[in-house]
């Protein structure tokens, strides 16, 4: 079995009196798509920002390679090769396709913009997602449809070399065609070797493209399983209950936490 | 086992759309298609007129509401198309554009400056008590503390600058300091450099409140535009000053550059222009990059020289009816404004800062999280935007022939807004070009000079017609943003 690139372990969030996650333990391996799923509520988003630096951590380790770590800010997130790609997509309307993609990180010559280079890099980008749905990079992102505005929110994450990205419910909005090209999209980013987290409600998704799952509880990791031994059932029921047949939380932990 | 099926049907489902939509895929020739494609001037035209159609008309509707008043007011009086009528625009014009030009940044933002006009002539009124006085340094009559007062905030809006890393409004502030410090002020030229140094202090204070305190700059600068009327008759102790004596500062609004230089201005501008845009399209082409057709750049900046040579050859004339002495050349007022159009042009669209301040007008929490730091964006945008109100109140003074004591109030701002919204500046942020301010300009200053040459027609058709053009401008904007939306 390959290393996780991303490691947690035993990770403990309380805000006051509430104890959202209880001895969470999370891997990311690299070229494989982990599933994260859960009920709302369940802690799957507070996981995420204390990955990401948003929300500190109480307890617990974060480790980056076999490396400690400890993210204090997005910025330190994005620093390790860790990307996230939120639900409302965060596009600037007005900008083309490429201006989005380079947002923040410019690439300039005599101190101005070279727009040339990077049109070309994020041609290149898409290119190598084999992003075929796109006429031109420098369409201004309002006219395009919600699968190509996820497709660029995720070729702009991991055009800075990621090596883990977290994509928060990337088909919610999206029409059949529309969501086949971003499972697409989202294998392919696994088959290049980066480690993939898909957060999602649907489980013909989380089926069709994950490699594992990790069903979240009432803030406790109620099982996690490979998608190719267990059924949608299984796992519809680990987010429901916590527990199915012989595999998820003991009944009375399951219980307790009701 | 059983378990395993489960899903098969529904991969199946899914991989024939998947096939399906890959087949249509194949009917494109390449992806990015559009990028990569030569284009003949008729399909660059009939791009041009799709991009019309769906939403981005760009400086067309504003150009062709400047024709149709053209027209219009050719036919009112024949004096409207005259030499020395139209010699005339651009000084009647030039403060709406310069502050309308400065509201362009902020207007990107979504955000509004309802102080600039009335800014603009506060910062004109310290420079010319400075020069009047000799020096604001050595007091103003009848305001002992203003002196002091001005200077403890510049200099605290040279340390808050920094603060929020706008470094080019505080150098500009500091410029102002030095000048005010030295008392340099008493010379015409300097007083200005120290009012616009004046604009930036307080553009920083503006964007200050409104991105770090988080007061809507519509409150901010309402307030400051009532308070600034008030400094306005500090300033000036009450009394008007009349600047018709300082040859430098009458001059903006009312001189000409000499024929040669005129002519010096228009090929570097216009050869500039029409050799960038031309390089950048063979070069583009050559890599293969999304470029415009040569055909096009070419038509286009074409036109641009037709007009502008036209122009220049008709400015270049005597336009003085009096035999005495003779009026011609470019109009300082045209070709200044212009200069600065082309460096905001730059400045938006070739600088990292520039993209900044369009991301985060078009979608600030987008822009916060690719690590752009916002507050800065705004503070400096605010500092610009001041900047250039207070060079536009030095215009406004050079017409109207001296410092009043209402300077700046009234219409203007609303204006100079209006300047801006007619040439195609969204309210909304997010889009607009330093273009539209000046063209927008003329169309604002066009109405009152053609009803002007009818007596008949009194000043009350004035504001109704702005009004009515603006609204049509609006109408426009607002249709041209529900196509975009729909398609």
């Amino acid at each position: 079995m390959t290393q996780p690139i991303l490691e947690i372990k035993g990770l403990n969030k309380s805000f006051g009196p509430v104890h959202v996650l209880h001895d969470v333990d999370f891997n990311v391996y690299p070229g494989e798509v982990t599933a994260l799923v859960g009920d709302n509520g369940a802690g799957k988003s507070t996981l995420v920002k204390c990955i990401a630096g948003i929300n500190s951590i109480d307890s617990g380790t974060v480790s980056w390679e076999g490396k400690e770590v400890h993210i204090s800010d997005p910025r330190a997130a994005a620093a390790l090769g860790i990307e996230f790609v939120y639900q409302d997509l965060a596009l600037a309307d007005n900008l083309d396709i490429t201006q989005n993609m380079f947002l923040g990180r410019e690439i300039r010559r005599f101190g101005f913009l070279n727009d040339g280079e990077m049109e070309r890099k994020a041609r290149e980008a898409l290119a190598s997602l084999s992003v075929r749905t796109v006429s031109s990079v420098r369409q201004v992102v309002a006219n395009l449809s919600g699968g190509q505005r996820q497709t660029v929110a995720i070729a702009k994450a991991v055009l800075w070399n990621s090596k883990v990205v977290f994509l928060d419910e990337p088909t919610a909005a999206l029409g059949v065609a529309q969501t086949r090209q971003v499972l697409d999209l989202v294998r392919r980013l696994a088959d290049q070797g980066l480690g993939v987290v898909l957060i999602s409600h649907n489980m013909n998704d989380v089926m069709e493209v994950a490699d594992r799952v990790i069903a979240l509880y009432l803030g406790r990791v109620a099982a996690e399983v490979f998608t190719k031994d267990s059924s949608t059932t299984q796992i519809v029921e680990l987010i429901t209950a916590g527990r199915s047949g012989n595999i998820g939380l003991a009944a009375h932990t399951a219980n307790q936490s009701i | 086992m059983t378990d395993n099926n489960a899903p098969t049907p529904n991969d199946g489902a899914q991989s024939t759309g998947a096939v399906k939509s890959d087949a249509d895929l194949a009917n494109r020739s390449t992806s990015f298609a559009l990028d990569i494609e030569h284009r003949s001037l008729q399909q660059a035209l009939t791009g041009y007129w799709n991009k019309i159609r769906t939403g981005d008309p760009g400086a067309l509707p504003s150009i062709l509401g400047l024709v149709v008043l053209g027209v219009i007011f050719a036919q009112v009086s024949s004096r409207f198309l005259g030499k020395a009528n139209i010699g005339n625009l651009p000084g009647q014009g030039a403060y709406i554009a310069i502050i309308a030009l400065g509201l362009v940044f902020v207007l990107l933002l979504g955000e509004i400056d309802l102080s600039a006009g009335t800014l603009g002539g506060m910062c004109a009124s310290f420079a010319a008590q400075g020069i009047v006085s000799h020096g604001i340094k050595h007091g103003i009559p009848g305001s002992n503390l203003l002196f002091p007062i001005l200077l403890a905030a510049m200099i605290a809006m040279v340390v808050m600058g920094i603060w929020l890393k706008t470094y080019l409004g505080a150098a500009m502030v500091v410029i102002g300091l030095i000048v005010l410090v030295a008392g340099l002020d008493q010379h015409v030229i300097f007083a200005l450099v120290m009012s616009v140094g004046i604009g930036a202090a307080v553009g920083i204070f503006v964007g200050f409140l409104v991105a770090k305190i988080g007061i809507p700059s519509f409150i901010v600068t309402l307030a400051f535009f009532l308070a600034w009327q008030g400094v306005v008759l500090f300033a000036l102790n009450g009394n008007p000053i009349g600047i018709n004596n300082y040859s430098f500062w009458h001059g903006l609004a009312n001189d000409n550059m000499s024929p040669a230089w005129s002519w010096v201005f228009t090929i570097v501008v216009v050869g500039g222009y029409i050799l960038y845009t031309l390089l950048h399209s063979i070069r583009a082409q050559a890599r293969g990059l999304a470029h415009d057709a040569i055909q096009l750049v070419l038509v286009r900046g074409g036109l641009i020289a037709i007009v502008a040579i036209v122009i220049t050859i008709l400015a270049n004339q005597n336009r003085n009816p009096n035999p005495q002495f003779k009026i011609q050349g470019l109009p300082w007022a045209a070709t200044i404004p212009i200069s600065l159009m082309i460096v905001c042009t730059i400045v938006l669209t070739k600088t990292t800062w520039g993209r900044h301040l369009f991301a985060t007008g078009g979608n600030a929490e987008a822009a916060r999280r690719a690590g752009i730091d916002v507050v800065h964006i705004r503070v400096s945008a605010f500092a610009a935007s001041s900047a250039l109100a207070a060079l536009g109140g030095a215009f406004l003074a050079s017409q109207t022939g001296s410092v009043a004591l209402d300077l700046g109030a009234g219409n203007i701002l609303l204006f100079a807004v209006a300047a801006a919204v007619i040439g195609g500046t969204s309210l909304f942020g997010g889009r607009g070009k330093p273009r539209d301010a000046i063209i927008g300009a003329l169309v604002i200053v066009i109405i009152p000079n053609g009803l002007g040459l009818r007596p008949s027609l009194p000043a009350q058709y004035q504001n109704v017609i702005t009004g009515l053009v603006l609204l049509v401008a609006a109408a426009v904007d607002a249709l041209s943003r529900r196509r975009s939306r729909s398609s």
